[in-house]
């Protein structure tokens, strides 16, 4: 018992990275039609975002002060911390949570250039060209972002107060082995609440309404003087930002490097066929549920009966659940049946 | 002329003697040794089967490195197992990566698009995975297959052939390193190409061609659609196959990360960039792609600052900080970003370019100056 729900908690946080990234593709894909296999590396930039935005918190002075070794050391003091003191190195320690709000404009502003400079001109092109077109941006971002921080992992810790362990077991009675990392917990709680905002905008504001019914038939919703490119131009924006806030908070469980991207694109990849292609609540489901059964291929136990199914546990999912239900979980007729 | 290019048989030797010459005209170009132009002859080879697939078809494979892998690794447990002749592998290679291709071909190819895409994506990181993990015995995962002295050789034991001093690959005792090597693997391509062409004017390529333009109407016709996809995506698992066998016998190691997604993107690119469909357009692509790998992530920044001595120094240091990014280190930047202009401005590819250049030439266009220009040749089509 404890063993299985440590292992669904162990998959909740990745599945919640899996349904940010998956929502935004879907999202796009809904909205635009565009297939955007530069995601991943917008879930990178994410990432990279926090790591920039610690960098500059960290700034520090260099002063040589003189020691007894004969030569004089170098010193390096924190900006903040010269300034602000105590309070200074707070913020520090802070980075990762902070870097949300440098995240959000960024992003904006990323997805939007992504969107009227590149996207826009793919519309009306074959699939495979803009699948072809965004691979090629995904590699040129993925080298940018080697050229500036180099291809070693960065590590970028989560705050202190929050880097030990929550004794969820204890919480529900289940004895003291059902230890949480705080941070994943938190990750967990943070992805839930972007997908429930995204949902809510979605589902009760006007603005969102008008764009599910460009979903359904732009051509109507044009029609009714609307101007839904620009509505979806913002949507390929918010999807942006989605992923950039999952790349942010995901910093302290994976240390950043450039190709994490792609790593993770082909995983929300598979997640949104399981899910059904276009489907939103089908993305989120089976980011979860592939999260949990890739924790649970990992066990032990699982491992001595059938060794190696860690590694292919999502594909094996992927290549069943396409061949038994092809329009994947929840999928709709007639999205991409072709 | 144009009528005489198109006899296949001509197209097939002024091919054959273009590859075979290579030695001599890529010398100039500082590409003439053989290390070298073995990988142009096998990534030739790779490029051309992925185009019966992607060119004809219109299949896009997301995971056709998967078959170079597993071509690779049966030609290194030929050499292991059976000789260290290169015909047992080669034909072992193309078997086992046919066979794979098979089974693989026949789970994807119920789904089209971006769902096929994203199938071979699948199966493709699946293999890389096994072979890092489970697969050891088999791959020795991230040390790479390699020979052994050891290895029992069977047929080679049989015939009382004994590998003398390195354990080199060879050819009925005809080393496989250096320029022997590249003939090898350019007799091989050679006759890959011929297939392909074979392939492309066959009622079956025309088929395939069929299934790319509208696979409903083809089926409204009465043509069940999948075999003939199927048997497209084993041919060109098979050229896979066929490629990670020179590989292997160019270089006796095969490891895992030939079989990553980005060797997979690898080859769309070479395919893409020379024009896809078309006959002579993969190894094309695939021949600059290599070419261009090789001189650009040679170059660094001492070497960039020698070749721009002649600016006085302030330009100079502009020009190398603009540059530096895109050459050594930075070779896979250059490369993204010619991939999008390509898609962008240029889908058909490099043939297709020559195609525009070419009519630009010969139509004569609509300009006044160019129409008087024109020979007396032509002057009866600019009066049509």
């Amino acid at each position: 018992m404890d063993a299985i729900v440590l292992q669904i908690l162990n998959g909740l946080d990745k599945g919640g990275a899996y349904a940010l990234i998956a929502l935004g593709l879907t999202l796009i894909f809904g909205t635009l039609g565009v297939v955007n296999f530069a995601h991943g590396a917008l879930f990178m930039l994410g990432a990279f975002c926090a790591v920039s935005f610690k960098k500059l918190l960290t700034l520090a002075e260099v002063t040589k002060v003189p020691s007894d070794l004969g030569f004089p050391v170098t010193k390096e003091v924190f900006y903040l911390e010269k300034w602000f003191g105590q309070t200074g190195l707070t913020i520090i320690d802070f980075a990762v949570p902070l870097a949300i709000l440098i995240s959000i404009p960024v992003m904006i502003l990323i997805g939007l250039a992504m969107e009227r400079g590149l996207v826009r001109h793919f519309y009306k092109r074959p699939h495979a060209e803009q699948i072809l077109v965004t691979f090629g941006l995904a590699i040129v971002l993925q080298e940018i972002i080697k050229a500036i921080f180099g291809a070693n992992p960065i590590p970028t810790p989560a705050p202190q107060f929050v880097s030990g362990s929550a004794n969820i077991g204890e919480w529900l009675g289940l004895g003291q082995f059902v230890v949480y990392p705080w941070w994943r917990l938190i990750y967990l709680l943070f992805s839930l609440s972007v997908l429930a905002a995204v949902f809510s905008f979605l589902r009760f504001t006007t603005w969102g309404m008008v764009v599910r019914a460009g979903m359904q038939d732009r051509e109507t919703v044009g029609l009714l003087g609307i101007n839904i490119q620009k509505r979806f131009t913002i949507v390929f924006a918010l999807a942006a930002v989605v992923a950039g806030l999952a790349g942010v908070m995901y910093t302290p469980i994976l240390p950043p490097d450039y190709h994490m991207g792609m790593e993770f694109l082909v995983l929300s990849f598979v997640v949104v066929v399981v899910g059904g292609m276009g489907s939103l609540p089908g993305a989120v489901a089976a980011g979860f549920l592939l999260g949990i059964l890739q924790s649970f291929a990992s066990m032990n136990e699982v491992k001595s009966i059938f060794p190696g199914i860690d590694q292919i546990i999502i594909y094996l999912v992927a290549v069943i659940i396409l061949l038994v239900r092809p329009r994947g979980l929840l999928g709709r007729k007639g999205v991409m049946e072709t | 002329m144009a009528k005489f290019l198109r006899n296949d048989l001509v197209v097939l030797a002024i091919f054959a003697v273009v590859v075979l010459a290579m030695p001599i005209w890529l010398q100039p170009l500082g590409a003439g040794y053989p290390d070298l132009l073995q990988r142009f002859a096998i990534y030739g080879i790779f490029a051309i089967g992925f185009n019966i697939l992607f060119g004809l078809t219109g299949y896009l494979s997301f995971g056709h490195a998967a078959f170079l892998g597993v071509g690779s690794y049966a030609a290194v447990w030929s050499f292991k197992l059976l000789s260290l002749n290169v015909i047992p592998a080669v034909m072992l290679s193309i078997v086992v990566a046919g066979l794979f291709a098979a089974v693989i071909g026949f789970i994807c190819l119920r789904r089209s698009g971006i769902y096929f895409s994203i199938l071979t994506l699948a199966f493709a990181q699946m293999s890389y995975n096994l072979a890092y993990s489970v697969l050891t015995p088999i791959t020795n995962g991230e040390t790479g297959l390699r020979v052994l002295r050891a290895d029992p050789r069977v047929i080679d034991g049989m015939l009382g052939v004994d590998a003398k001093g390195v354990l080199v690959t060879d050819l009925f005792g005809i080393s496989m390193s250096g320029y022997s090597g590249f003939y090898f693997c350019a007799a091989m391509l050679i006759i890959g190409f011929f297939f392909a062409m074979r392939i492309m004017r066959s009622p079956f390529g025309m088929m395939l061609k069929a299934i790319k333009s509208n696979q409903n109407r083809m089926s409204y016709t009465g043509f069940n659609t999948r075999p003939y996809a199927l048997a497209a995506f084993v041919i060109s698992g098979m050229y896979a196959g066929l490629a990670g066998a020179l590989l292997a016998a160019t270089d006796p190691l095969a490891g895992a990360e030939r079989m990553q997604w980005t060797a997979s993107g690898e080859v769309v690119l070479m395919t893409i960039l020379g024009g896809a469909g078309t006959l002579v357009g993969p190894f094309l692509g695939a021949g600059i792609i290599k070419y261009f790998e090789n001189i650009f992530s040679a170059f660094n920044q001492q070497a960039l600052n020698q070749a721009f001595s002649f600016l006085p120094e302030w330009l100079q240091d502009i020009v190398v900080g603009v540059i530096s990014p895109f050459v050594g280190e930075g070779w896979h930047l250059t490369l993204g970003v010619v991939f999008m202009l390509i898609v962008i401005f240029l889908p058909g590819g490099l043939m297709e370019g020559f195609r525009r250049l070419g009519r630009l030439f010969t139509s004569g266009g609509n300009g006044p100056d160019r129409r008087k220009a024109a020979s007396p040749a032509a002057q009866p089509q600019a009066a049509e």
